[in-house]
C-alpha cells in the first residue's frame, strides 16, 4: 500500500471519530460537575459528587424534565480539578466546549471557582458554585455580576457579620485573635472581612498572624497570638489544618475559645481532631440535619441509604444548585444556553434543603441565614440560626 | 523572656526536622554529586509506613521508628537501583529531572491509594513541662533528642566506620575508588540507603508532632530542606545540621518580630545574602582543581 491510500485512509478514520463525537444520539441533558475529588481538599469533592449522583437518580426515577413537550433525563459529567485553579480552568473548558454540558456545577474552593467562573461567562455557560464563598466568584473587578454565574452559598458579606455579631452576642467575646492561611483566597478574605465586623460591632482584634497553604508548623505565630492574651481565636482555614492549629494552640497554653466558618464543616474535620481539642468550638455552616425542614429529613434519609453517611452542607448546597438548574431549564422550557441563564436570572425565591434562597433584583448571590454548630465529643450539635 | 525562650523551642524542634531531612540531600550530593528530589517523597512515605504500620499491629515507638527507617532506607536503595544507576553517566541534568519524575510518580501513587488527609494514631502519652511559662511538650524533646542521636550515630559512621571511609573516598575521586577495589555500587546504594532511612524517620517525627499525613507533605518541607541543605554548603554533613537550624530560626525570628505575612519573604531573602558571601554555603568548600 503507497503512503497515499494510508494517509487518506486515516482522513476517512479521523473524519468518521468526528463525525461520532459531534453528534449525540440519546436525548439528555447533560450537566457538569467541576468538583475537588483529589488534591488539598478532597472530601468536598466527594460530598459534591455523591449530592449531585443523588438527585439525579431522584429526577430520573421519576421520569425526568418536561423540555419543550420531551421527557429528558438528566446526565453527569465529573470532571475532577485536583483542587488546582489550572485544573480546574481546563475542567471548565473541557466540560462546556467538549462535553456541551448545559449548565455547569461547581468548582467547590474559591481559588478554583474564580478562574473558572471567566470561562463560565466568556463561553456564555450556566454556572453554579455550590460552596464558593468569595466575592469575585460572581463578580467582576469593576464590582459588577457576572452575567452567567451564580451560587448557592452565602458570601462573607453576609456570613461574617453575623458571625462577629454571634461571638459578641452571645460568646462574650471582646478581644479576638486571627490566625489565617493568607495563600488561599477564601480564608484570607474571611479574616479581613470579619475583621471589619468585629471591630465595627464594639469588639477589639488583638492579633492578626498568617500562614502559607501546606504549613504544619504553627508554634511561632501562635506563641506571638498568647502573648497577646485574646479570648476568641478565630481561624478561617481548611479543614485539614484546623485540627492542627487547635492542638498546637492548646499545646502552648492558648484558652482563647475557637471560632470557624464554614470551611470547617467537614464530619473529617472532628475525625482528624482525635486529641478533641475542638471541643466547645463555634463555627457557621450552611446546613443542619437538625433543621426542621421537611426537605431535609427526604435528603437526609436517601443520602444516607446511598452512601451510609450523613450528607454535609456541601452536599446539601450542591443538590440546592442543581435544584436551581432544574428550576431554570424548566422556566426556559429549553436547551439553549443563553435562555437557560435568563431564566435563572428571573428566579426571585427558592426553597432548598438549606433554608429560603432570597435573590435581589440584579444580585447573584443569595441572602441567606447562616447556622452556629457547636463541636461536641466529636459531633456537630445545633445552636441557633442567625438571620440576616 | 519567656516569650523568647518558647520561641527558640520552637525554633529548635523546626530545625531538628529540616536537619534530618538535609542530611539526606547533603549525603546523597556528596557521593553523586546529584540532587535527590525525590528524598521529600521518601519523607512523606515515611510518615504512611509508620501509619501503615500501626494499622497493622498496634506497635510501640521503639519498635516503629526502626521499621520505619529499615523500609524507607531499602525504598531509597531501590530508587538508586531502578531509577538512578542506569542513567550514572548521563548528563547531570538529566538525573535531576529523572530525581524530580521519580518524586512525581511516588506523590501521585500515594495519591491514588489514599486521597484523603488522615490522622496518625497518638504513640504517645500527651505531656507537657511547664516552667517560668513556658511549655515543652515531651513530644518536643523526643522530636529533638532522636533527631540529635540520628546525626551523631551518622556522624559516627561517616568518620569512624570504614562504610563512612568508603563513602567519604567515593566523594572525593569515584573512579579511583572503583580501581581500588571499594564495590562503588554497593557503597552508593548504602548511602542513598542511609540517606533514605533518616528522611523515613523525619516523617515518622513530623507525623507524630504534626498528626495531619497527606500525600503532599513532602514537598514544601523537602524543598526547604534542599535549601537549608545549600545554605549549610552541600555535600558537608555539619553543614547540613548548620543551615537547616539556621533557616528554622530564621523562620522563627522573622514571625517574632514582623507581622507573619512576611516570614518567607524574609527568611529566603537572608538565605540570598548568606549566598551572595558564601557562594558554596557556610561549611561547603569550593571543588579542588587539578591544573
Amino acid at each position: 500500500m503507497n503512503k497515499q491510500a494510508i494517509s487518506i485512509l486515516y482522513l476517512i478514520f479521523f473524519s468518521l471519530c468526528l463525525l461520532a463525537s459531534c453528534h449525540p444520539t440519546k436525548p439528555v441533558i447533560k450537566i457538569g460537575i467541576n468538583a475537588e475529588i483529589t488534591g488539598e481538599a478532597p472530601a468536598i469533592g466527594a460530598s459534591c459528587v455523591n449530592a449531585a449522583k443523588l438527585l439525579v437518580a431522584e429526577v430520573n426515577q421519576s421520569g425526568g424534565i418536561n423540555v419543550a413537550g420531551k421527557k429528558m433525563s438528566l446526565e453527569l459529567v465529573i470532571g475532577d480539578n485536583g483542587s488546582k485553579p489550572d485544573e480546574s480552568v481546563a475542567i471548565s473548558q473541557r466540560l462546556i466546549a467538549q462535553n456541551e454540558v448545559v449548565a455547569m456545577i461547581g468548582p467547590n474552593i474559591s481559588s478554583c471557582a474564580v478562574p473558572s467562573s471567566e470561562i463560565a461567562e466568556s463561553m456564555g455557560c450556566l454556572m453554579i458554585s455550590p460552596w464558593s464563598t468569595n466575592l469575585r466568584t460572581t463578580r467582576n473587578s469593576n464590582g459588577s455580576f457576572k452575567k452567567n454565574v451564580f451560587r448557592a452559598c452565602f458570601t462573607e458579606l453576609v456570613e461574617t457579620p453575623l458571625l462577629a455579631r454571634f461571638a459578641i452576642n452571645h460568646l462574650h467575646a471582646s478581644q479576638a485573635a486571627i490566625l489565617y492561611d493568607i495563600s488561599s483566597e477564601s480564608p484570607n478574605s474571611a479574616a479581613h472581612q470579619f475583621q471589619k465586623s468585629f471591630l465595627k460591632e464594639g469588639g477589639k482584634v488583638v492579633a492578626t498572624e498568617t500562614y502559607t497553604t501546606g504549613d504544619r508548623d504553627f508554634s511561632a505565630q501562635l506563641t506571638k497570638i498568647k502573648a497577646a492574651n485574646p479570648d476568641l481565636l478565630f481561624i478561617p482555614a481548611y479543614y485539614n489544618d484546623v485540627p492542627l492549629i487547635a492542638q498546637q494552640a492548646r499545646r502552648l497554653g492558648i484558652t482563647a475559645r475557637f471560632l470557624g466558618y464554614n470551611s470547617w464543616s467537614t464530619p473529617d474535620i472532628v475525625t482528624l481532631d482525635t486529641g478533641h481539642y475542638l471541643n466547645g468550638s463555634y463555627f457557621s455552616n450552611h446546613f443542619s440535619l437538625e433543621s426542621d425542614l421537611p426537605a431535609v429529613k427526604k435528603f437526609n434519609t436517601n443520602y444516607q441509604s446511598a452512601y451510609g453517611q450523613p450528607p454535609d452542607d456541601i452536599a446539601a448546597l450542591t443538590y440546592d444548585a442543581i435544584g436551581l438548574v432544574i428550576e431554570s431549564i424548566k422556566k426556559a422550557d429549553s436547551l439553549n444556553r443563553t435562555a437557560i441563564v435568563q431564566a435563572m436570572s428571573n428566579i426571585e425565591q427558592f426553597s432548598g434543603v438549606t433554608g429560603d434562597f432570597i435573590f435581589l433584583k440584579d444580585n447573584h448571590d443569595p441572602l441567606k441565614n447562616i447556622i452556629i454548630l457547636t463541636i461536641n465529643d466529636g459531633r456537630f450539635v445545633y445552636v441557633e440560626t442567625v438571620k440576616p | 523572656m519567656d516569650y523568647i525562650a518558647q520561641q527558640v523551642i520552637n525554633a529548635f524542634q523546626l530545625g531538628s526536622i529540616y536537619a534530618l531531612i538535609a542530611l539526606g540531600y547533603s549525603l546523597v550530593y556528596g557521593v553523586l554529586s546529584m540532587i535527590n528530589f525525590a528524598h521529600g517523597d521518601l519523607f512523606m512515605l515515611g510518615a504512611f509506613t509508620c501509619l501503615l504500620l500501626e494499622a497493622i499491629v498496634p506497635i510501640p515507638l521503639w519498635i516503629v521508628l526502626p521499621l520505619t527507617m529499615i523500609t524507607i532506607g531499602f525504598l531509597g536503595a531501590l530508587l538508586e537501583r531502578l531509577a538512578y544507576r542506569p542513567i550514572r553517566n548521563a548528563p547531570r541534568v538529566s538525573a535531576i529531572i529523572t530525581s524530580l519524575g521519580c518524586g512525581l510518580i511516588i506523590e501521585n501513587i500515594t495519591l491514588a491509594i489514599s486521597p484523603y488527609p488522615r490522622h496518625m494514631p497518638t504513640l504517645l502519652q500527651n505531656s507537657t513541662i511547664h516552667f517560668y511559662g513556658i511549655t515543652i511538650s515531651f513530644l518536643q524533646i523526643l522530636v529533638v533528642g532522636v533527631s540529635l542521636t540520628l546525626m551523631l550515630l551518622l556522624d559516627f559512621i561517616i568518620r569512624f566506620t570504614s562504610l563512612g571511609m568508603a563513602i567519604r573516598a567515593l566523594s572525593c575521586d569515584r573512579v579511583m575508588v572503583s580501581l581500588l577495589g571499594i564495590p562503588a555500587n554497593r557503597i552508593i546504594s548504602l548511602t542513598f540507603a542511609l540517606g533514605g532511612a533518616l528522611g523515613g524517620a523525619a516523617g515518622l517525627l513530623y507525623a507524630l508532632a504534626y498528626p495531619v499525613i497527606s500525600s503532599s507533605m513532602g514537598i514544601l518541607i523537602g524543598w526547604k530542606a534542599f535549601v537549608a541543605a545549600v545554605i549549610g554548603g552541600i555535600g558537608s554533613i555539619r553543614g547540613a545540621l548548620l543551615g537547616a537550624y539556621i533557616l528554622g530560626t530564621t523562620e522563627v525570628i522573622s514571625v517574632t518580630i514582623l507581622p507573619s505575612t512576611y516570614r518567607d519573604l524574609i527568611a529566603y531573602s537572608l538565605l540570598l545574602i548568606i549566598l551572595v558571601f558564601k557562594p558554596y554555603g557556610i561549611l561547603g568548600e569550593p571543588p579542588l582543581q587539578k591544573v
